[in-house]
């Protein structure tokens, strides 16, 4: 790094406002109006990994972001290159990923004259961004980049988009670190923590019998994985887990109860539905865990804290809401309360469960075929819960969701809130880059994996080790489990054929295996994991399974539609 | 008529549009290009609705002052407040609520008025102190500045003898008493330098 005072070309200034913000890794793909930032690229210590569609660069910073806490970087050309980030932004931006993207710009005096690869993209993004800017000249570039960070990084985190001109990055600037200190991130933090409302919470949590913690993605990123546990274990009280909230708190504590929602457990969502106090710690009442809001946890008072203000009130109206940081919120209450012992509540949603486990698939003698849901209860075995899985977006996530148990935090990276199919085995790379000690496996079906499986060669030229577990069942299952439900079988652009995963993997260069039956799993996920570099399997799974238990779109959390046959019921072991 | 005397005249009862208790929101925010593109795409995005939204400089250089009137419920309107409060480029929202305001619309009006129904126009039209800008054969056009109730009566008792053009400029709004700056947590002026910065 230089003194302050020594000019740079704007191109060097982003690679060196990047290296300031701690980047170690860029993901990216280039082009013309991006060209001069990729030649300053050489002279700097970032890794860059060269994509194969935009779309999967901003996927891999996201899963980077996701895995490790730290912000992603993505890069991109202007026009397509930047178009084609927009899934991943709006991925991001759901699932409040820090991402930083910087795209290159046709010249500023192109600007607006529909130029070859200009397209508006700050107004393309502004709907799927936290923030975005488009830079013109190179003393605002250092400025922009830092802003971006703190922007993408601080309250509730997200995609920032840097818009950056040809003339920008090749004309020059002093480069002025201390003098581009971003301020107006922080114009609105939280307020200070009313000792009223924190009062009311206490009120409320001392007078419950049947309380319910429902644990999300925010306890991840507030880092408040030890005053969620602290709470529970003093009070006494169960957790529930959104999908993004899984690995948040660990899967297999007592007090953990599993997934809820759509495809939660059914005891779990009993338990809502009959709890009188609801904790909701870093999650947003998303429409696939409340099923009809009408019906909601009528018998529930609740108390939700999140750093974001707009979704205090948003869906669900609450007693207490509290806009703040949920490890400070904790912390503020953690010394008032009280010892509790709700032997009662436990004992009935034990019951509950029992009822759900005996019914479960695992407990089922094998007859012969291979199910979904006994590949993620085994690869979950066979890792002892210690993998980081990435998944991708339909029936395959469910299972893993229900059978998978995440003990770990940051151990599962899914594309939630945007439910973007082909996330899998771009943010998988991404997540195996940023812990490249963790074994990460990806999970995707046979739909979402032919969508981005260009990016094996991406995994192959960055010697990335993923290991890819596909679950082939011949459909885009969870649509046509939509249209046996309530569609009258109608499958209708469901049927998807594959190509021969092995053979495509050989193309690859990568060690491809198909796995037909439960008893030949184990040892192909011991071969996948002791391959040097990336892995496949191909599981060929039952074609018209489907995940169970189910609340129908717009129905109340209790009226589940359950297997219907004795087959299984979805469940976990009886802990 | 005679002696000049101001008839009296019975206001008639307004439209639909009228906002009876509106909900107005004071949004101050960076004097940038694009902010409005970004206030304007959040209210459309969220389905926030709006009867107005005006836009201008403040007392201060690199700040805007918006005024936008919400019809919509409390929550909604609570909701507007908290997603606006997440725009990197606003500094403070103020919801004036049932506090004493001002609120303050402006209208230009060009009525149709022949010889024979001129005077008519011009005494109907100083009952609302309001002004008559310009002079055509057979128009006129009248400025107006009022409450949104009182511009809403103007253009009602206007419409009887032919409206040809209408402008609004929308509401402005303003706290009465002591004035209530933005307390934005972090410090104006902005970096400058940076109008090319932010879309």
């Amino acid at each position: 790094m230089q003194e302050p005072a020594a000019e740079f070309t704007g191109a060097q200034l982003i690679w060196e406002s990047l290296l300031r913000e701690g980047v170690d890794t860029v993901f990216g793909y280039p082009g013309g109006a991006i060209l001069p930032a990729y030649d300053a690229l050489v002279g700097y210590p970032i890794r860059h990994v060269l994509v194969r569609h935009e779309q999967s660069a901003a996927h891999m910073a996201d899963g980077y972001a996701r895995a490790s806490g730290r912000t992603g970087v993505v890069v991109a050309t202007s026009g397509p290159g930047a178009t084609n980030l927009v899934t991943g932004l709006a991925t991001a931006m759901l699932d409040s990923t820090p991402l930083v993207a910087i795209t290159g710009q046709v010249g500023s005096a192109l600007l607006g004259t529909d130029a070859f690869q200009e397209v508006d993209i700050t107004g393309i993004t502004i709907p799927v961004t936290k923030h975005n800017y488009l830079v013109t000249r190179a003393e605002d570039i250092v400025p922009a980049i830092r802003e971006a960070f703190a922007v993408a990084g601080s309250g509730r985190p997200g995609p920032v988009l840097v818009d950056i001109t040809k003339d920008a990055q090749q004309s020059r600037a002093a480069l002025d670190w201390d003098a581009a200190t971003p301020q107006r991130h922080l114009r609105h933090l939280p307020p200070p923590l009313d000792a009223a409302v924190l009062a009311q919470a206490l009120e409320l949590i001392r007078h419950a019998k049947r309380p319910l913690i429902l644990a999300g993605h925010g306890i991840q990123m507030a880092g408040a994985r030890a005053e969620v546990l602290a709470l529970a274990e003093r009070a006494d009280i169960p957790f529930a887990l959104t999908l993004l909230g899984l690995g948040a708190v660990p899967a297999t504590h007592p007090l953990s109860l599993g997934m809820m929602g759509m495809h939660g457990e059914a005891w779990v969502n009993r338990a809502i539905q009959e709890a009188d106090l609801l904790l909701a710690f870093g999650m947003r009442f998303d429409d696939r865990v409340t099923g009809k809001l009408k019906e909601y946890a009528p018998n529930a008072k609740k108390i939700h804290v999140d750093i974001d203000a707009s979704e205090l009130n948003k869906n669900v109206p609450v007693d207490v809401a509290i806009a703040g940081d949920l490890k400070d919120v904790l912390r503020a209450l953690l010394p008032d309360i009280p010892v509790a012992d709700r032997s009662a509540w436990l004992g009935a949603i034990r019951e509950w469960r029992g009822d759900s486990a005996v019914r479960d698939i695992q407990n089922l003698p094998d007859d012969g075929h291979l199910y979904a849901a006994h590949v993620m209860h085994d690869l979950w075995k066979l890792t002892k819960g210690g993998a980081v899985v990435v998944t991708d977006v339909g029936q395959h996530q469910m299972w893993e969701a229900q059978y998978y148990k995440h003990d770990g935090e940051r151990s599962l990276v899914t594309s939630g809130g945007a439910g973007t199919m082909g996330f899998a085995l771009p943010a998988a790379i991404g997540a195996k880059i940023a812990r490249p000690e963790a074994e990460v496996w990806v999970v995707a079906g046979d739909g979402g994996f032919q969508m981005t499986f260009a990016e094996l060669m991406t995994a192959v030229q960055e010697n990335v080790k993923v290991n890819i577990a596909i679950i082939n069942n011949g459909y885009l299952g969870m649509v046509r489990q939509w249209q046996a439900l309530f569609y009258e079988s109608r499958y209708s652009a469901t049927p998807i054929l594959s190509p021969d995963f092995v053979k495509l993997a050989d193309a690859f260069g990568i060690p491809g295996q198909r796995v037909e039956t439960r008893a030949d799993l184990a040892a192909a996920v011991g071969r996948a994991r002791a391959a040097q570099g990336p892995a496949l399997i191909e599981f060929k799974v039952e074609q018209e399974d489907s995940v169970y238990p189910m609340v129908p779109a717009g129905a109340a959390l209790h009226d589940m539609i359950r297997r219907p046959s004795a087959l299984a019921e979805t469940g976990s072991d009886p802990a | 008529m005679k002696g000049g005397a101001i008839p009296k005249v019975a206001v008639p009862q307004v439209s639909a549009r009228q906002v009876s208790a509106p909900h107005v929101l004071v949004v101050y925010t960076d004097d940038e290009p694009g902010v409005l593109t970004r206030v304007a795409s959040l209210i459309r995005r969220r389905g926030f609705n709006i009867h107005s939204l005006t836009v201008g400089p403040t007392e201060r250089a690199g700040l805007s002052r918006m005024t936008i009137v919400v019809d919509s419920d409390a929550p909604m309107v609570r909701q507007a407040v908290e997603h606006l409060r997440k725009l990197v480029n606003v500094l403070e929202v103020q919801q004036l609520g049932e506090r004493p305001k001002v609120i303050r619309d402006l209208v230009l009006v060009r009525v149709a008025a022949r010889p024979e129904t001129r005077s008519e126009v011009l005494q109907l039209a100083q009952v609302f102190r309001a002004t008559v800008v310009d002079i055509a054969e057979d128009s006129l056009v009248i400025e107006c500045t009022g409450s949104l109730d009182k511009i809403d009566a103007l253009v009602d008792t206007m419409r009887p003898f032919g409206i040809l053009e209408l402008g609004r400029t929308g509401a402005v709004a303003m706290a009465r008493g002591t004035r209530n700056p933005p307390a934005g947590r972090a410090p104006l002026p902005l970096r400058t330098g940076t109008e090319s910065m932010s879309v």
